[in-house]
């Protein structure tokens, strides 16, 4: 009874854990793979099934007039993600304390209201808010610029870092915040000295959140940019012509996730939840 | 030199929180407040340590106003009911954080903090997180946190509550040790026991549904409790309240059980009264039949709910016995220990002092 059930867990997780990554295994031996390898249906083993090259992966830089270049939209991409996630970060953890520990009042406009309204400029579709977006920018004069895609993500990511922090605060109990003052902190001090060093966890989730949102965006990387700035997803897009080359494709979409793989790699542990265990009892 | 609430009021929903407390606190004094669970003596305690702001009354200390001080100004120290410690801090740097906070160098704050874990007994625990302790070395922690400071005013929430009886007893003997050492602050400690408000405290006030209904020396408002309300709170179980009334020299309780009127009670006119009688002044005999509803064991002790014509009283028996539900059970009455109230439940003579705690 127990072996059939732990059997049964295993195949479970072994079909799902297949389910997620043979994209992967396909994405990395195409990217290895020329025009003829493609073709010939989908084989796994090297040398035995197909001839690996590094056709692929010779494309994304460009070296004396062949390939295209993926290192400056990478290098673009990682600015404008992480300076927008550190800025919505920022802004979104002092929001979210805020909403958490004080009462806002405005007429009939309450604290859940105010957070529902951070929270609703991401019910909108996205193609609702491009063409503001586009014309805001202009404006500004920041189209086709990291800046104007900086204010851009920091419009989009704000809402979920003060979302999910709002969530975590609401769960640190406020009789820490208390101690705090009665042990000589004002409220900044409580917040800066207690309530920020124990609350990693969730500042972990909504940078992971962030980071993720903005790395992936498509949309609004290619809606406001044109020869000047280009983000990588666009990049990656871009490969394509008439004849899709799969094999660079695959290349360059792997490129793409490392970085995310990497960061949930190392950033695992400190979403251990019951991180505010001795707190309170 | 002292810390004086005038005429304070805390309302909310139409629920009075606090309702016009006048107190006076005076430095050097070790003052409990007794009162059941919402009786307000948490506000009270926030209200002291500046985390609430009271609807009306006026706060001192020392002469000068209280209310206009932020917490994080006011000098006071205070540990809940709920074991708080700063978890991403070792034990020794949750004891020297207020210190540190309040601009004392680190290496001052450090042996400050050392002697004070000394104080409760943890020494060897300053390198561990709070969560890697026990719920009694945890709240030890809060507790030399809060002396660490040497506040004017430390404050209390029912810092036992939530430990098991063993270490309840145990650490209640170390407050006492450890507020000796406190004879230039105001300590207020918050407790549901009768046993250690009285056992700790130099002053006791007994709260209700957020007002003061008596205050005094703990043993004084224990022989004298001036409500039949207060000596619900200041025994445990609660006095048993009988009614009846006093005609031609005896006292008529209901149910038709007659006792001569004793000594401390002749003066008393005829009329009906509310009869009081601790639960350790009944014993099993021959007097009144009653009916046993509920039976439970505590310690050495048999305690007994019963029901008869008489109303439903509590009765403490010597040693440990089984005894069924539905059981009928004879008792007597110690009538030299039977205070009397009036019918709205004003104390108007009780035992000599002597006469009531003696066991």
């Amino acid at each position: 009874m127990k072996t059939t059930y732990l059997l049964l867990k295993y195949l479970a997780i072994l079909l799902w854990s297949s389910f997620v990554a043979l994209p992967f295994l396909w994405a990395l031996t195409t990217s290895f793979k020329t025009a003829n390898g493609v073709t010939g249906g989908a084989t796994y083993i090297p040398w035995l099934q197909y001839k690996p090259s590094l056709e692929g992966w010779k494309v994304l830089v460009r070296t004396g007039g062949q390939g295209i270049d993926i290192v400056a939209p990478y290098i673009s991409s990682a600015v404008v993600t992480l300076s927008a996630s550190l800025i919505s970060l920022a802004l979104g953890t002092l929001a979210a304390y805020g909403l958490s520990r004080f009462t806002f009042r405005l007429g009939f406009i309450k604290n859940s209201d105010i957070t529902f309204f951070f929270i609703s400029q991401r019910i909108m579709p996205p193609i609702v808010l491009a063409i503001p977006f586009f014309l805001m920018l202009q404006f500004l004069g920041l189209l086709d610029t990291i800046a104007g895609l900086i204010l851009v993500y920091v419009a989009l990511l704000l809402p979920i870092a003060t979302w999910v922090m709002v969530d975590f605060f609401n769960n640190v109990p406020r009789q820490i915040d208390e101690m705090a003052m009665i042990d000589g902190c004002n409220p900044i001090g409580a917040f800066l000295r207690v309530v920020l060093p124990n609350s990693l966890p969730g500042i972990t989730v909504a940078g992971l959140f962030c980071i993720i949102f903005g790395w992936n965006d498509f949309f609004f990387a290619f809606t406001l940019t044109f020869t000047k700035t280009q983000l990588l997803p666009v990049a990656v897009v871009a490969l394509n012509s008439s004849v899709t080359p799969w094999w660079s494709l695959s290349a360059s979409a792997l490129v793409s996730v490392a970085p995310l793989v990497i960061i949930a790699f190392f950033v695992e542990r400190f979403l251990s939840s019951g991180n505010m265990a001795g707190a309170i009892r | 030199m002292a810390l004086i609430l005038q005429n304070i009021d805390i309302r909310e929903n139409g629920v009075a929180h606090l309702d016009n407390i006048n107190l006076m606190f005076s430095r050097g004094g070790l003052y409990t407040v007794l009162g059941r669970t919402l009786a307000g003596k948490t506000t009270l305690l926030r209200t002291i340590a500046g985390l609430q702001q009271p609807q009306k009354g006026t706060l001192m200390l020392h002469g000068s106003d209280y209310l206009q001080l932020p917490v994080w100004k006011r000098r006071v120290a205070m540990v809940y009911q709920q074991f708080i410690n700063y978890p991403h801090l070792n034990v020794l740097a949750n004891v020297a954080f207020p210190l540190r906070r309040a601009g004392v160098p680190r290496a001052e704050a450090h042996q400050r903090a050392r002697e004070v874990l000394g104080k409760v007994g943890l020494t060897d625990f300053e390198k561990r997180r709070p969560a890697a302790l026990s719920g009694g070395q945890q709240q030890r922690v809060a507790l030399a946190r809060a002396l660490v400071k040497r506040a004017e005013i430390l404050l209390l929430d029912e810092p036992l509550v939530n430990l098991d009886y063993k270490l309840r007893e145990q650490l209640r003997e170390d407050f006492q040790n450890i507020f000796e050492g406190q004879d230039d602050a105001i300590v207020v400690y918050t407790t549901t026991e009768p046993a250690e408000a009285i056992q700790l405290g130099h002053q006791m006030i007994i709260m209700d549904e957020g007002g003061i209904i008596q205050q005094g020396e703990p043993l004084a408002v224990f022989n004298a409790p001036a409500t039949i309300r207060c000596a619900e709170i200041i025994n445990d179980p609660p006095m048993n309240i009988f009614y009846g009334t006093i005609e031609n020299g005896d006292i008529q309780l209901q149910g038709g059980i007659q006792l001569k009127v004793p000594a401390h009670m002749a003066h008393l006119p005829h009329g009906p009264y509310r009869f009081g009688l601790r639960a350790a002044d009944l014993r099993l005999g021959s007097m009144i039949g009653s009916q046993v509803e509920l039976s439970e064991i505590s310690g050495s002790q048999t305690i007994l709910h019963l029901r008869g014509d008489i109303g439903t009283f509590i009765l403490y028996e010597e040693g440990v016995y089984q005894h069924a539900i539905g059981d009928t059970v004879q008792v007597d009455l110690n009538s030299n220990r039977i205070y009397s109230f009036s019918v709205d439940g004003d104390l108007i003579a009780g035992p000599a002092a002597a006469e009531a705690y003696r066991r």
